[in-house]
């Protein structure tokens, strides 16, 4: 699993930062999103679903594994 | 694959009880994905009540938050649409423009950045609470506390004299209130703008180390774009968390389980403050948007230029999206409300907001643990003509 965060997209709106704050932080410059882990672990799908979500712009994607 | 139509309806505003949305609100959104809405203008527009519908048409790129395409929802003389906002008032603007002017200041508004505001905000609302304690039972909680904690935060960020606060407040009461006649309105723009040309150039004149400081030594504002800028942040913080807050307390007040709940466990604070947002959106009027082009959406053809509100409250109480969905439950996980909007208008403020409504529901619970109601909760007068709902006074008592 790969998180992709599109800081163009961004609108610094700070949900991923809010729900997920070991995963994302925003710049001091103008709060855009910044990825703090991008391969996290497995366990941690539902809370990147509800922060795919909750992302007012879908500025952040979750790029599952193919499965087998 | 266009639906049948029913009548255009008005927006409904009447409530049954303070802390439900408008009762017309519930049939519409079992009945329809989108409702044909009648505007005081008599223009023909839409209204979306379901939650699905609500997050899909915020972020459509078919459809503009520009102020000159907007008409009131319900009849007001204020004449807050229907022209160009003023440069540097972004919130009604569209992107590239809004997002300009936004990503200036969303650097100031991040989780982390509006988290190191607590001290400030603690002093703050530890000033008012000794003030309530002085006011003594019988107080009013929305003039002594609700309503000063966040103008005085904004205030301070942005470095407004606390001689000149209690005047703006009034100023944007006054264009919060739909009932407002138009001298009234046009004298509190007046004083709005009047104090905006007096302050701005003192201010770009000796730039401080506070919000607009940072903004003037940026150098990419000028005078017009500074004032709007600074009008945006103050009538955007000032009647919006106030409410919230009152509206939480009177709430809590009126749900002693969930309140017990919350003394017991204080880990809750920020799910509770999560619930109570869905639970109340005081957004009385929603968010307006109109069609840039002739577009489908929710199985009907929106002609470009009609204009689609938004009902918050009642998106935030769909059953579709919530179980229980008119229940309060601050322990509930499951989030995702639009109080706060959706898209790239989601409200700049919103984390500046979540730390005032935790510090200061923290501290006046903590300081005064026998608070209750000072009258029956049928007799605490609501602001029903507002574009942000909540109590106008909060009479509260408590054992000395």
């Amino acid at each position: 699993m790969r998180i992709t965060a599109d800081r163009e997209v961004c609108c610094s709106a700070g949900q991923c930062a809010l729900i997920a704050p070991d995963l994302f932080d925003q710049s001091d410059d103008d709060g855009s999103v910044v990825l703090l882990d991008a391969q996290p672990d497995t366990g941690r799908l539902d809370v990147l679903r509800e922060v795919v979500s909750r992302c007012p712009t879908g500025a952040i994607r979750i790029e599952e594994d193919p499965g087998v | 694959m266009v639906d049948a139509l029913h009548p255009p309806v008005p927006l409904p505003t009447k409530r049954s009880h303070p802390f439900n949305p408008p009762d017309g609100y519930s049939p519409l959104r079992e009945r329809e994905r989108i409702t044909r809405m009648s505007y005081p203008d008599g223009s023909s527009g839409w209204l979306i009540t379901r939650h699905a519908e609500a997050k899909e048409l915020l972020t459509h790129k078919s459809f503009s938050a520009r102020q000159e395409g907007l008409v009131a929802p319900v009849p007001t003389e204020l004449q807050y649409d229907g022209v160009a906002a003023d440069p540097g008032a972004f919130a009604k603007t569209d992107d590239p423009i809004h997002g300009q002017y936004r990503k200036l200041l969303t650097g100031f508004f991040t989780v982390r950045r509006t988290r190191q505001l607590a001290p400030m905000i603690e002093r703050i609302v530890h000033e008012q609470l000794d003030d309530l304690e002085k006011a003594g039972p019988g107080a009013d909680l929305v003039e002594v506390f609700t309503d000063s904690v966040p103008s005085r935060v904004m205030c301070e960020m942005i470095g407004v004299p606390e001689s000149e606060r209690k005047t703006l407040q009034r100023h944007v009461e006054t264009l919060g209130r739909l009932s407002s006649t138009v001298p009234e309105a046009l004298a509190a723009v007046s004083g709005m703008s009047g104090f905006l040309a007096r302050f701005i150039p003192v201010k770009m004149a000796d730039p401080r180390d506070d919000l607009l400081g940072d903004l003037i030594r940026g150098g990419q504002l000028n005078e017009q774009e500074l004032m709007g800028m600074a009008a945006t942040l103050i009538s955007g913080a000032f009647d919006t968390t106030g409410n919230m807050l009152a509206m939480g307390v009177f709430t809590l007040l009126e749900h002693p389980d969930q309140l017990a709940r919350l003394r017991e466990d204080q880990e809750l604070m920020g799910a509770a403050v999560e619930e109570l947002l869905r639970f109340l959106t005081i957004s009385h009027l929603g968010a307006g948007r109109w069609a840039l082009e002739d577009v489908e959406f929710a199985g009907q053809a929106i002609k470009k230029g009609e204009v689609v509100t938004v009902a918050l409250p009642a998106v935030n109480r769909d059953p579709e999206r919530y179980d229980n969905a008119d229940q309060l439950d601050i322990g509930r996980t499951d989030h995702g409300h639009l109080a706060l909007g959706h898209g790239v208008h989601q409200c700049l403020g919103q984390h500046l907001a979540r730390t005032i409504l935790r510090v200061g529901y923290e501290a006046l619970f903590d300081r005064f643990p026998t608070l209750r109601l000072a009258v029956p909760s049928d007799e605490v007068p609501m602001r029903d003509d507002f574009v942000h709902y909540g109590p106008s006074s909060l009479p509260v008592t408590w054992d000395d």
